[in-house]
C-alpha cells in the first residue's frame, strides 16, 4: 500500500490521470443516472454500485488495519500471561521478558508433553471447538460448563536458566453470563498459586466483572491448590512406572465472607466476589475442573513427582 | 464552511429541544448497555456520532438517485459499511475499549437514531446539512449517555473513568456502592427521570393524551354515595 501511494505522489500528471478515470466512470454512470429512479435498470445499477463501494471500503479497512489488530491481540495475550505470572509492570516492553518463557503443549489425558505439534501457533480455544482436536465432556463431569475440552493444552513455562519457576495454565469456565477465559499460574511445586487472571469475560460490570479487579486478583497469591490426604491408594491417583502418584483433591475455591488467614484451611480459600454469587461459583468450578483429573491434575502430579 | 442560522439550529436542536433519546425515545438499547462505565459510554458516543454524521452525509449525497423500492437497504449498506470501518478502527487503535464494547459497536447498524436520521433528514436535505444533523443528533445521544454513565459509574462503583472518587467501604472507605446502578434497569430509571425533568422544564414536549379519562358518572367530588 505505501508503495503505490509514494509513486502516485511523485508521478507527474497524476491529477490528470485521476480526472480521466473520473470521466470514464462518469461516462458509464451517466446513462443510468439519467434514468427515472424507479426503473428496473437503475434500481439494479444503484444496488450494484453501492454494494461495490461498500465492499471496497470494508475490505480495504480490514486489510489495511489487520497488522495493527494482530499486533494488539498478540500483545494483549502476552501482557495477560506476564500479569498472571507476576512479571508485568505497566508500560514495560513485553518481548524481552517473553524470551524466558517456553511454550509447550500438554496432552491432558496422559499429562505428558506432546511432541511434534507446533506449539507456538496452536490455539487451545479454537481446538476446543474442533471435533478432531477435542472431546465432548460428559455432562456429569462438566462442572465448569464448557461442553468440550481440547486434547492438548497450551501452557507456558517461565524458566530461569534451566530451572522451572512458574507454570502458566490456561483455563475457562462459565460464570453468570459468559464463558470466562483466563490463566492460573502456579509455582514450580505445582501447588502454590502465583496468580489468577480472567482476561476475557462479560460478567456484570462492578459485580461479577470485579474478577478483573487487581485487588481481588491479588488475593490468590500464595494460596494452595491441593489437599493431599496421604492415603496409599486413592481413587484419583494414578500410577507411573509402577509407582503411585497422588493427584490430590482440589481444595482451592471461593468462600463467602471474610477469609481469616489465622484459621486452618484458609490457604485454600479466596474471598468470593460481593454481590456475584453465580460468578463466584463459576470461578470455583473452573478451578475445580481444570486443576482436577480432567484438567491439569495428571500433568501437575507428574511435575511434582519428577521434582520430589 | 460557515454555519448559517439554519445550520446552527440543526446542530443545537437535538441537544435538548429534539433530543433523540429523551423526546424521540430512540437508541435506548445501547443507552442501557454501555452506560455502566463512563469510558465505554464516551467511546460509544464518539462512534455513534461519527457513523451518524458520515452516513447521513453519504446518503444525502446520493439521495436523488436512490430508487424508493430499495431505499432502506441502500441506506443500510452505507451505514453498515461505516460501522464496520469504525469497529475495525477501534480494534486497531483502542483495543481494550473495543473488547468492552464488543457487540454494541456492531449494533450501531440497527440503532434507530442512525436509521431515523437517514430516513427523516438525509433523504431530503443536502450533504452538509445532513452531516451537521448527524453531528447534532449524535451529540444529543452523547449528552444523555454521558450523563447516565456518570451517575451509574459514580454511585454504582464509586469511580469515574476508572479513577476512585468515593472510597468504598470494602477498601476501607465510607461509601457503600449501589449495586442496582450497575445493572441495565437502572439506566431505564435514570433516562425516565431525565425525560421527566426535561418535560417539566419544557412543557411543550409533553404529548397530548390520545384518550382523556372522563370523570365517572354520578360521582361528585368529596361526597361518597
Amino acid at each position: 500500500m505505501p508503495d503505490s501511494m509514494e509513486k502516485s505522489s511523485v508521478e507527474p500528471g497524476f491529477k490528470e490521470k485521476l480526472a480521466s478515470y473520473a470521466a470514464v466512470v462518469q461516462a458509464y454512470a451517466e446513462p443510468y443516472l439519467a434514468l427515472p429512479n424507479d426503473s428496473f435498470k437503475k434500481t439494479v445499477a444503484v444496488a450494484l454500485a453501492l454494494c461495490l463501494v461498500g465492499a471496497i471500503v470494508v475490505s480495504g479497512s480490514a486489510v489495511i488495519l489487520r497488522p495493527l489488530q494482530a499486533w494488539n491481540k498478540s500483545k494483549d495475550e502476552k501482557v495477560n500471561i506476564l500479569e498472571v505470572a507476576d512479571l508485568y509492570q505497566k508500560g514495560m516492553d513485553v518481548e524481552p521478558v517473553f524470551k524466558n518463557i517456553e511454550v509447550r503443549l500438554v496432552d491432558l489425558a496422559t499429562g505428558d508433553y506432546a511432541e511434534g505439534v507446533d506449539a507456538k501457533n496452536y490455539d487451545q480455544w479454537k481446538a476446543a471447538k474442533d471435533p478432531l482436536q477435542s472431546e465432548a465432556i460428559p455432562a456429569t463431569k462438566d462442572i465448569a460448563s464448557i461442553k468440550r475440552k481440547p486434547k492438548y493444552a497450551k501452557i507456558y513455562l517461565v524458566k530461569e536458566g534451566n530451572e522451572l519457576k512458574t507454570l502458566i495454565l490456561p483455563v475457562n469456565g462459565y460464570g453468570l453470563w459468559s464463558t470466562m477465559f483466563g490463566f492460573i499460574a502456579l509455582e514450580a511445586d505445582a501447588q502454590t498459586v502465583v496468580g489468577m487472571n480472567l482476561y476475557d469475560q462479560a460478567e456484570t460490570p462492578g459485580l461479577g466483572g470485579e474478577v478483573v479487579n487487581p485487588k481481588w486478583k491479588a488475593l490468590w497469591k500464595g494460596k494452595k491448590v491441593y489437599n493431599f490426604t496421604g492415603k496409599e491408594f486413592h481413587e484419583s491417583n494414578l500410577s507411573e512406572k509402577g509407582q503411585t502418584i497422588e493427584i490430590g483433591e482440589v481444595a482451592l475455591g471461593l468462600v463467602k465472607g471474610f477469609v481469616d488467614p489465622a484459621k486452618s484451611g484458609s490457604e485454600y480459600q479466596v474471598d468470593a466476589l460481593a454481590g456475584a454469587t453465580l460468578t463466584s461459583r463459576g470461578v470455583s468450578n473452573l478451578v475445580q475442573y481444570w486443576m482436577g483429573k480432567e484438567g491439569y491434575g495428571v500433568y501437575l502430579a507428574k511435575i511434582r513427582n519428577h521434582r520430589g | 464552511m460557515e454555519l448559517t442560522q439554519e445550520n446552527k439550529k440543526v446542530l443545537v436542536e437535538p441537544l435538548v429541544e429534539n433530543n433523540p433519546i429523551t423526546l424521540q425515545v430512540l437508541g435506548i438499547c445501547s443507552a442501557l448497555a454501555v452506560t455502566s462505565q463512563l469510558s465505554t459510554a464516551l467511546i460509544m458516543s464518539l462512534a455513534l456520532t461519527t457513523v451518524t454524521a458520515f452516513s447521513s452525509a453519504g446518503i444525502a449525497f446520493i439521495r436523488n438517485h436512490v430508487p424508493s423500492s430499495i431505499r432502506i437497504i441502500a441506506q443500510m449498506v452505507i451505514i453498515a459499511s461505516l460501522v464496520i470501518v469504525v469497529d475495525q478502527l477501534l480494534k486497531a487503535f483502542a483495543y481494550d475499549v473495543s473488547k468492552q464494547l464488543s457487540v454494541f459497536v456492531g449494533l450501531i447498524i440497527t440503532n434507530c437514531i442512525v436509521m431515523g436520521r437517514a430516513e427523516a433528514y438525509a433523504m431530503k436535505n443536502p450533504p452538509w446539512e445532513s452531516f451537521l444533523d448527524g453531528i447534532g443528533n449524535g451529540l444529543g445521544y452523547s449528552l444523555i449517555l454521558v450523563g447516565v454513565a456518570v451517575v451509574r459509574e459514580l454511585l454504582g462503583s464509586g469511580k469515574l473513568l476508572g479513577i476512585e472518587m468515593l472510597p468504598l467501604v470494602k477498601d476501607g472507605g465510607w461509601y457503600v456502592p449501589n449495586g442496582l446502578l450497575l445493572l441495565p434497569p437502572s439506566a431505564f430509571f435514570l433516562i425516565g427521570l431525565i425525560i421527566w425533568g426535561i418535560r417539566t422544564w419544557k412543557p411543550k414536549q409533553v404529548e397530548k393524551a390520545d384518550f382523556e379519562i372522563q370523570p365517572a358518572h354520578g360521582v361528585v367530588h368529596g361526597e361518597a354515595h
